[in-house]
């Protein structure tokens, strides 16, 4: 199984080679992406360019902001382990960088959250993992 | 116009059930409805030599010569396909391609979607409840390290970030969204067969019905259910000598993009754009001759951005169009689903999504009882896997 449980009952990530160096620099509060040379950032981590399949990519530290390209505020808790932690917001944010990831938005009113909004990244250590989130910053 | 080599000659469709009350193994199922489809056609057993079907709970492995083996039927052409909720509706055409090259003659194209009996001592089936992973937490699947984590489990919060960006891109009232559900559930008072047969609701119990995820509710969502649908399809020549008129598959696409919903090349610019558009070249048809349009409706979003992507209106104009048209069966300018959707009749699993062509081949064969169109000549299907991700349109024309 790729996905493991904490002892509190979330799906937490099990990293493999190709993505540890994202796992290992999150826990440094690090969001590190895959740069490819002709393609540019990507994302989730591979073994080569989903573009152009060119397997010289280098892992680059990138800015940890973004923007909420949308969202959904999920009232009944569809996540293992959150479901008494509703409402919670569960977004697709748009890195400065380009590519785009899923996280949830922390620190935040989800009732004021928006399209757009600039978000900054937020780490949480759980148990041997690091997750990564967002949370609203000023523009 | 259009292809034209090959027809659905015969359809099998089980009720939806919330509480199945035969369990089955699914080699069983894909019997059961191969019996009734092939009776259904008038087209006997031995001539079948192509078979279709989804991935088999109880034969995992090797699936194509496990159901060949279980029904006696020796194929020239054993297929799974792995497409969710466009399973169905890409087995027609991969089966009208195969038959088209002259690798088989008639296929039968099965989706089971039943609970198997309880192992000895064991306890009764309970209610259907959906995998929330949807085997993406498999080793080294990126899903397991980066969706399920976040939260982008199961189906609905994925739909969602499509209403949501809709909402923000375009515009886009929820009472729009709210109209898709109603007009759904009033069509399934056609159908007896519907889950929600007897149960009509209006705008105001989908408005106050419960938040799921933003903006989606309840009454938007799909009820998952038991059931279980089958085809036959032919060569057109075969077909004209069958029981009913043959619904001759003129025109089909397919587009796959993405597998979570953050990763679709646009959330708003959906496959089905790629897939229609080569099905109604491929067919020669205009879209403004369709009879009716049988679309792939887990969530109402689904429906807005699908009419949108298929191109029976311009970009961002989705939400004017549901508002301007009158979705129903009986009277409605544009009729959808007249079967009721499985908003309205229900989603017993892939059966679900084939039933969005079932009810096409029988509004074309004139069998579709009660809810009956006056003229059905052309029929727009298509189904929906994935997270908006894996899309297959079909354009069904009478012979």
């Amino acid at each position: 199984m790729g996905t493991r449980h904490s002892a509190d009952g979330r799906p937490i990530p099990w990293p493999n080679p190709t993505t540890r160096p994202f796992f290992d620099a999150a826990r440094e509060r690090r969001l590190r992406l895959q740069r490819c040379p002709r393609d540019g950032f990507f994302f989730y981590p591979r073994s080569r360019c989903p573009r152009c399949l060119g397997a010289d990519w280098e892992w680059r530290d990138a800015s940890g902001r973004g923007v909420v390209h949308s969202f959904s505020v999920d009232r009944v808790g569809h996540l293992p382990g959150l479901e008494r932690a509703v409402p919670y917001a569960i977004a697709i944010v748009e890195l400065e960088e380009g590519p785009r990831l899923t996280a949830r938005i922390v620190d935040c009113d989800v009732d004021a959250l928006r399209v757009g909004a600039p978000v900054e990244a937020r780490y949480e250590d759980v148990e041997d993992v690091t997750l990564l989130h967002f949370a609203p910053r000023s523009a | 116009m259009g292809r034209r080599a090959a027809a659905v000659a015969g359809i099998a469709e089980w009720k939806p059930l919330r509480v199945w009350d035969r369990p089955m193994f699914t080699l069983e199922a894909c019997a059961e409805l191969a019996a009734l489809a092939l009776e259904d056609a008038g087209i006997a057993k031995d001539e079948v030599d192509g078979l279709l079907i989804p991935p088999l709970q109880d034969s995992p492995m090797f699936g194509p010569s496990a159901a060949a083996e279980y029904l006696g039927i020796p194929a020239n052409f054993g297929e799974v396909v792995d497409l969710g909720g466009a399973s169905g509706a890409g087995m027609v055409w991969r089966a009208a391609a195969a038959i088209e090259l002259g690798v088989c003659e008639t296929c039968l194209v099965l989706c089971p979607s039943v609970p198997p009996p309880p192992a000895e001592g064991g306890t009764r089936p309970g209610r259907m409840r959906m995998p929330a992973y949807l085997g993406g937490d498999a080793w080294g699947s990126p899903q397991g390290a980066f969706e399920i984590p976040a939260g982008m489990v199961a189906a609905t919060p994925s739909f969602a970030q499509v209403a949501k960006r809709y909402q923000a891109v375009h515009g886009l009232r929820e009472e729009t969204l709210a109209k898709v559900a109603v007009q759904a559930r009033h069509n399934a008072q056609s159908n007896e067969n519907a889950i929600f047969f007897g149960k009509p609701i209006g705008i105001d119990d989908v408005m106050r019905s419960r938040r799921v995820c933003d903006p989606l509710k309840l009454l938007e969502v799909v009820m998952p259910c038991f059931g279980g649908a089958a085809l036959v399809v032919t060569s057109a020549a075969r077909a004209a000598r069958a029981r009913h008129r043959p619904a001759l598959i003129s025109g089909f696409g397919e587009h796959v993009s993405h597998k979570s919903i953050a990763y679709a090349p646009d959330l708003l610019d959906n496959p089905i754009r790629v897939a229609a558009e080569r099905a109604f070249r491929m067919a020669g048809a205009a879209r403004d001759a369709i009879d009716l349009a049988s679309i792939y409706d887990c969530y109402t979003i689904t429906v807005l951005v699908t009419i949108e992507n298929a191109g029976f209106c311009p970009r961002g104009q989705g939400a004017a169009f549901v508002d301007e048209r009158d979705l129903r069966w009986d009277g409605g300018d544009w009729p959808l689903n007249t079967h009721g959707g499985q908003l309205g009749a229900g989603q017993p699993g892939l059966a679900g999504g084939l039933g969005h062509v079932t009810e096409a081949v029988r509004q074309i064969q004139g069998r579709a009882g009660k809810r009956q169109l006056p003229h059905c000549d052309l029929a727009y299907a298509n189904g929906t896997g994935g997270m908006m991700s894996e899309q297959v349109a079909l354009v069904l024309e009478g012979a």
